[in-house]
């Protein structure tokens, strides 16, 4: 299923906010690698991951983690 | 390691100490001058020690270069009047900075306690201060975001060393780049006593707070040899250890063991991301890896045809500590990479791996192996406490089969000698002459160790160790929480995550609002050991002194029958 651009922001960043409630979204750039910028660790990156293929229900293969470093890969990824 | 039985009779650890050379002129023995100096004197100065794979490139130190760093870091402690056994610690990654502070520490006959750079602000303060730091080494990143805002509580920190300073660096820091730069590159190493404290290690317990591991120099020479038995180490291979420096295994094996056996190391400051890390196996060449369960479990996820992907050809050995090794990822590494995973295991008190699979043995996949040699190892029938503490009688060695407290005769030269400050707890380490883990472990008939789970309540999620109290702790400092009990609950990644049941103040409701709140100030406080998954719980169990029984708890989340629950806790 592909999203929206808008759809897809939305649905990054509530996945997001799942695994960090208080990060402040409005503060992360688009290009910003977020695993820095929110301290996640592999085990939340796979939570996120996760939520993300169910979020989104397109599946995620281990193959696309490194398309999934920043908000901008993350939209793109996921509304293409 | 030949045959077991024969390196296990032939072994003494005096003759383990001679494949060290020891400080010139009988003057001791040094970690950082059997790691990197006496290179030197065997032409071996221009080997590549550490390979170091950073976000902006590939860096290679030789065993010079990290001889003359480290000798210009043992003099900028000296100039900042930070003498010997004053502690230096690093919140870092696997960055060069790193394996400097460490060498020129050791040379300064400083102690080194290396702290998890992912800890969050609570951790860190709590470690600074039992451990007495004088000096910390960090980036600008972590200073700014974990050590400035609480700077005023850290009496007794006295210099801040910044890898990557800003050209106006924060008040009260120092750019250790312009400072190294103006110490001189010529060091001696000051006479050394084997028994010089060189290394504290954080550790958990089950109640209190942390505790401070102390190592001295000598452990090296069980750093060196076990590294030889376990992970068959020689003086050619590309060793890649992921392990952080800021646990025991980052330390040990990622820093000190292969600098000994003059090695390159890799050091590789990046995120895990399976295709990554295999390109890194690939382009380097690795001949040893020593990884950990939960890294292992996620590259099984990608599958092994991403492994075929690329070149593992240069591998020859593979090993693995943390938590225990799962049976089906040693049987999928066999067809995936062509061999085996040999499991190992220690502890932060014992500085060394202990008991491993070796590989000229037969691996039984899910064992944790054999005692190395020099090492005696076993089982201590558990008395009523769930320990197998003198208090409930003598200590009795159980026979093969049976489930006890996996104990260790003391005596091998990396050995904790004490935790720091702290006499009783360390006391309460040993009953009848043997040192208690803390591991339920049992003996097979022929010999082999296999893994049972904790005798106490200490959470092992992605090879660390989790302290309950101090995720507790924590937690009661939010104006909504009353009470807290922490457990660890089955992941099929992590071995364990870490779950938090908390009682509410009367005026809270227990709503996801409320969880979330709790989930993102328990990340802010504690890093990453804070907890990931939250329950409220408004009738925690207790002992009868008014402790919340984790173990119920625990017995209540793995859906165990009722009647099981009385033996799992008892009032202490």
């Amino acid at each position: 299923m592909t999203l929206t651009l808008q759809d897809a922001r939305e649905l990054v960043g509530n996945t997001l906010l799942r695994i960090v409630p208080d990060a402040d979204l409005d503060a992360l750039p688009d290009d910003a690698p977020f695993r820095d910028e929110l301290e996640l660790d592999s085990l939340d990156f796979l939570s996120f991951v996760e939520l993300l293929s169910t979020g989104s229900g397109r599946r995620i293969d281990e193959d696309d983690y490194p398309r999934l470093r920043t908000m901008s890969d993350c939209i793109g990824f996921l509304s293409t | 390691m030949p045959i077991y039985e024969e390196a296990r009779q032939d072994f003494s650890w005096a003759a383990a100490a001679q494949l060290l050379s020891g400080l010139p002129e009988g003057r001791g023995l040094n970690i950082a001058h059997e790691a990197v100096d006496r290179h030197l004197a065997t032409g071996r100065g221009g080997h590549v020690a550490i390979r170091a794979i950073g976000r902006s490139g590939t860096r290679d130190l030789t065993y010079r270069d990290l001889s003359l760093l480290s000798n210009r870091f043992a003099n900028l402690l000296r100039s900042l009047d930070v003498g010997p056994r004053a502690r230096v610690f690093t919140l870092l990654g696997r960055q060069p900075e790193m394996y400097v502070t460490a060498l020129g520490c050791w040379k300064n006959l400083s102690v080194l306690s290396p702290l998890f750079a992912a800890f969050g602000p609570e951790p860190i303060r709590n470690r600074l201060l039992l451990g007495d730091a004088q000096v910390l080494v960090t980036t600008t990143s972590l200073y700014r975001r974990k050590i400035a805002p609480q700077r005023d509580q850290l009496h007794g920190l006295r210099h801040i060393l910044l890898i990557d300073a800003p050209d106006e660096p924060p008040d009260g820091t120092i750019d250790l780049h312009r400072a190294l730069g103006a110490q001189p590159d010529h060091w001696t190493i000051p006479a050394t006593s084997p028994e010089a404290m060189a290394l504290l290690h954080f550790t958990s317990g089950t109640t209190g707070t942390p505790k401070g591991a102390v190592h001295v120099h000598n452990a090296v020479v069980a750093h060196h040899i076990t590294a030889a038995f376990a992970l068959d180490l020689r003086p050619h291979d590309v060793f890649w250890c992921t392990a952080d420096p800021g646990w025991v295994t980052g330390t040990s094996y990622g820093i000190i063991a292969p600098l000994t056996h003059g090695v390159t190391l890799l050091a590789d400051d990046g995120d895990f991301d399976a295709a990554r890390w295999y390109q890194v196996l690939a382009d380097n060449r690795v001949t040893v890896w020593y990884t950990a369960p939960t890294a292992l479990r996620m590259l099984m996820r990608a599958g092994e045809e991403m492994a075929s992907r690329y070149d593992l050809s240069a591998l020859r050995h593979i090993a693995s500590v943390g938590e225990p090794l799962n049976p089906e990822v040693v049987v999928w590494a066999q067809k995936a990479y062509g061999m085996p995973v040999h499991d190992n295991w220690w502890q932060t008190e014992t500085g060394a791996i202990m008991i491993s699979n070796y590989p000229s043995m037969p691996i039984r996949p899910g064992s944790m192996g054999r005692p190395m040699p020099g090492v005696e190892a076993a089982v201590l029938r558990c008395g009523d406490s769930g320990r197998a503490a003198v208090a409930d009688g003598p200590v009795d060695v159980l026979g093969a089969g049976q489930v006890g407290e996996l104990a260790l005769r003391p005596g091998w030269p990396s050995m904790f000698r004490g935790y720091l400050h702290d006499d009783f707890r360390y006391q309460q380490a040993f009953a009848g002459g043997w040192y208690l883990t803390g591991d339920l472990a049992r003996i097979d008939a022929d010999g082999y160790f296999w893994f049972v789970g904790r005798a106490d309540d200490v959470i092992k999620s992605s090879g660390h160790l989790v302290g309950p109290f101090e995720v507790e702790s924590t937690l009661l400092e939010h104006p909504a929480v009353t009470e807290a009990g922490v457990i660890g609950v089955p992941d099929p990644v992590a071995g364990e995550v870490v779950k938090a049941f908390v009682t509410l103040r009367p005026g809270y409701q227990p709503d996801e609002a409320l969880r979330a709140e709790l989930i993102a100030f328990g990340r802010r406080r504690l890093g990453a050991v804070a907890p990931r998954q939250i329950a409220f719980d408004q009738n925690l169990p207790h002992t009868s002194s008014g402790k919340v029984m984790r173990r119920l708890l625990k017995a209540r989340e793995l859906g165990l029958p009722e009647g099981d629950l009385s033996t799992l806790e008892r009032p202490r």
